[in-house]
């Protein structure tokens, strides 16, 4: 199904992008008539809708993207290669922060139901999800990086301690909805008959809760991992911008309002050829936890 | 729960113990320059880019013939050590540095010039700025194809160190054009090492590929991060040289970049969030700098579009603007309201138009033009790009025409791809714009307005206009030249197809530790003399 997808994906995007007023040598100082032909010609954007298409299609297939319209001298595969493993690397941060945040508020939550250990981590997890990342992030700069002095304001890998900021900032929103997911999916294994049975077999409650309950009572975490490991691809552009990092996310919303034409096509095929991949591999990883989806397949 | 947050606090106290010194106080020690330069540059080609993020980078990397003069005014030597004009001022003879040298050590000839001349000019190559060397005798006609013999281009390689310019006309502010980057040098087997004459997409500019011939080398370049460009020994004036390295940081987002100023990584923003500079002025804080720039804020009006075309209802709307409100009131960081198209005192250029607030007169040129009762005045569409500031000025703008002259004022708000294509086929009837001079004199802006010239988009077009401009580009008599312009500029407020808002500021934060850094009309800081000493 995947290679479908983005085939169709990329076809949609080709077309749609066309019809988008504009163009991306528009500039506020117009260029001449004769330079514009001239630069349509250099990106053979004089041809047909349909020769463009084939040609940028046969391209895909050779692994090349094309040259990118903003930046000469750069293609996008270039781009996307320098701009992935940042916005992978701030990814896998912000997953980790947010998984041992929220798994463990959330189990916390869901053993001590009904107590301050239930409402506080929760009341906490629901400010998380309502504080956009575009706010959360100038607030610990404030803090921790104007008031107090303890951490670097911008930048990613240039000083020590500049990661600190932007990944707890992305991590706290997934942390609220893993807290939340992962407190109802304990609750909701926590009450069923294999944890009686063994708790009546004499396990400790460490125990019952690391060995039985998390198995089952996390399923809807992992199944949230996949995509919300896309989203943080994709989505990081907020992020990005604020701690003046240099990843993919960035790439993707400059090229769509430069009408970077290849950029916007190899970042949106990119983007979806990741989706497919984190679902799938989310679907996989659930499927191997439960094992009555096993039983079922 | 608790060892979870003792073990965040452990994180951030190590890392804080690690990062005590800031890079602008590191940087003074070792003459590293902390640069914001706003965005990403295009590239460094200087034939390809266009932007001022991209000038910043080049005017280290590169020198032309001239260089800029840090405090403004008439450019300084620079590749050429000094030059001859002829006395009907078409012929300017230039004379090389004998020790000018590019980075690799070869050195920099009269061949480099006409090379890179005809490089910009190649129409294959689709450079944007190939109109800055039009004024060059059959430059036009090889750039357009009409002849495909560069000889008869008006370059001359007299010797290795003597070029020769032949142009069109006497163009008084040729010398001023090379201080722009489009008109400087290439290194050409450099250029030819890693592709064509015509290729865009090269990699000589590469860091370890790159050569040119200004005070600094590239030195490493991280995409949407930083780039690195370090002293050149082999520069000519490498004596004068003093800072080690600049850092120029591509910070699109004015409030990270303000916060990063805050926090000690920049020594220069290249601008300021808008809503902070009346606080900044008002706490008298000692980095903020606000310094006149050669820009002009305006309203072009599509004057092809049925409502606009009468002058009396372009000259109404005009005359219903209170200007000195606008910039006490809305944009509120030293911008000064504009009577005039060309800035006042753009190379000492003194515009005479006059352009009243008077409601009453705006009003009876609206009655007389047909509008009154029975007769109401169209809607009329205010277009501008996404953006805060241009929406506060937009909503000033349409409750002064509503109050003043009872006109519906409808504001189209359009991402900036959209609104230059509206603008481009004459899609408007208002639309916001700026414009930035290239170089210091008034024909950098009355130029644009003239006819079949693609920055006009008003539909406007006046010959005694286009005469007067011919005249003055032609006239080597500075006095009797700016009295041909002043002329110019008054049929342009006329008959007003643009209504001149404000004249631009350049607001910024420097830290008081940088020296040599002087406010220009251009903003060219010529890096060779900027250094940082303790204040």
């Amino acid at each position: 199904m995947a290679i479908p997808v983005l085939l169709a994906v990329a076809t949609m995007t080709f077309f749609l992008i066309k019809l988008a007023p504009g163009g991306p040598f528009d500039a506020e100082k117009a260029v001449s008539p004769q330079v514009l032909k001239n630069l349509n010609e250099v990106y053979n954007l004089d041809a047909s809708q349909w020769e463009q298409y084939t040609d940028y299609m046969s391209g895909i297939v050779r692994g090349d993207f094309g040259p990118s319209f903003k930046y000469p001298g750069r293609s996008v595969t270039e781009m996307i290669g320098i701009g992935l493993p940042i916005t992978f690397e701030l990814a896998i941060y912000a997953i980790l922060i947010a998984l041992v945040i929220g798994v463990f508020s959330g189990v916390l939550a869901a053993l001590k139901r009904n107590t301050l250990l239930d409402f506080i981590p929760m009341a906490i997890a629901m400010i998380g999800i309502c504080v956009p990342t575009f706010l959360m992030g100038p607030l610990l700069v404030l803090i921790f990086g104007i008031n107090l002095e303890w951490l670097p304001v911008a930048g990613w890998g240039q000083l020590a301690g500049d990661k600190i900021l932007p990944s707890v900032t992305l991590g706290f929103a997934y942390a609220a909805y893993i807290a939340r997911l992962s407190r109802g999916g304990m609750l909701e294994v926590l009450n069923q008959d294999f944890i009686r049975t063994a708790r009546a077999k004499g396990l400790t409650e460490t125990m019952v809760v690391i060995k039985h309950a998390m198995q089952g009572g996390l399923i809807p975490v992992v199944s949230f991992l996949g995509p919300a490991i896309a989203g943080l691809l994709a989505g990081s552009f907020v992020v990005e911008t604020i701690f003046q990092i240099p990843g993919l996310g960035r790439f993707y919303v400059e090229a769509a309002l430069n009408r970077d034409y290849t950029m916007i096509l190899g970042t949106t095929i990119f983007f979806s050829a990741m989706i497919v991949f984190f679902n799938l591999l989310s679907d996989l990883a659930a499927l191997w936890l439960n094992p009555r989806s096993r039983d079922v397949s | 729960m608790k060892n979870l947050y003792l073990a965040f606090t452990v994180v951030i106290f190590m890392s804080a113990c690690s990062s005590s010194i800031s890079p602008v106080d590191d940087g003074l020690d070792k003459q590293i320059f902390h640069f914001g330069n706003g965005s990403e540059p295009q590239g460094i080609d200087p034939h390809i880019v266009t932007g001022v993020p991209e000038h910043h980078l080049l005017i280290s990397l590169c020198e032309g013939l001239t260089s800029s003069n840090p405090n403004g005014g008439q450019n300084l030597p620079g590749a050429a050590e000094s030059w001859d004009i002829s006395e009907d001022g078409t012929v300017y003879t230039f004379y090389l540095q004998k020790n000018g040298k590019w980075s690799n050590g070869d050195a920099l000839t009269a061949h480099d010039f006409a090379w890179s001349w005809q490089r910009l000019l190649t129409p294959s190559l689709g450079s944007q700025y190939p109109d800055m060397l039009y004024y060059v005798k059959g430059a036009s006609d090889f750039h357009n194809g009409i002849t495909d013999n560069f000889n008869d281009v008006g370059v001359e390689v007299v010797d290795d160190y003597t070029f020769r310019v032949h142009l069109n006309n006497s163009t008084p502010f040729f010398l001023g054009l090379l201080s722009h980057y489009s008109t400087w040098p290439v290194h050409k087997e450099t250029v030819l090492k890693h592709g064509t004459i015509d290729d865009r997409n090269g990699q000589w500019t590469r860091p370890g590929n790159f050569v040119c011939n200004g005070p600094f080398n590239l030195k490493s370049w991280e995409l949407n991060s930083r780039i690195v460009v370090e002293k050149n020994p082999l520069y000519w004036d490498s004596n004068v040289v003093q800072l080690n390295e600049i850092h120029y940081y591509p910070v699109q987002n004015v409030m990270t970049e303000d916060r990063m100023f805050r926090a000690g990584q920049l020594h220069l923003t290249s601008t300021l969030p808008s809503q902070k500079c009346p606080v900044y002025i008002e706490e008298n804080n000692p980095d903020l700098r606000v310094d006149p720039y050669m820009g002009t804020y305006f309203y072009r009006l599509n004057t092809k579009n049925p409502v606009l075309t009468d002058v009396r209802v372009r000259k109404a709307l005009a005359f219903a603007i209170d200007r000195k409100k606008l910039v006490e009131k809305v944009t509120k960081c030293g911008q000064i309201p504009a009577y005039s198209f060309t800035p006042p005192g753009s190379a000492g250029y003194e515009p005479d138009t006059v352009i009243p607030f008077n409601p009453e007169l705006a009003k009876q040129l609206l009655v007389e033009a047909g509008y009154g009762p029975g007769n109401e005045f169209p809607k009329l569409e205010i277009l501008f790009n996404t953006n805060e500031d241009h929406r506060k000025l937009a909503l000033a703008i349409q409750q002064m025409w509503q109050q003043n002259l009872g006109v519906d004022i409808v504001l189209v708000n359009q991402d900036w791809k959209v609104y230059l294509a509206r603008e481009m086929i004459g899609d408007f009837q208002v639309s916001r714009a700026g414009w930035i001079g290239d170089y210091e004199d008034p024909n950098t802006f009355l130029d644009t307005l003239r006819p079949n010239r693609g920055n006009n988009k008003t539909g406007w077009e006046n010959q005694d206009y286009d005469l007067l401009i011919e005249q003055a580009n032609s006239e080597n008599n500075q006095d009797v030249r700016y009295e041909l312009l002043r002329q110019a500029e008054n049929i342009l407020i006329d008959e007003m197809p643009i209504i001149p808002l404000y004249t631009y500021v350049k607001s910024y934060q420097l830290s008081s530790d940088v020296k040599g850094y002087y406010p220009n009309y251009l903003d060219h800081h010529h890096p060779k003399y900027i250094y940082l000493e303790r204040d």
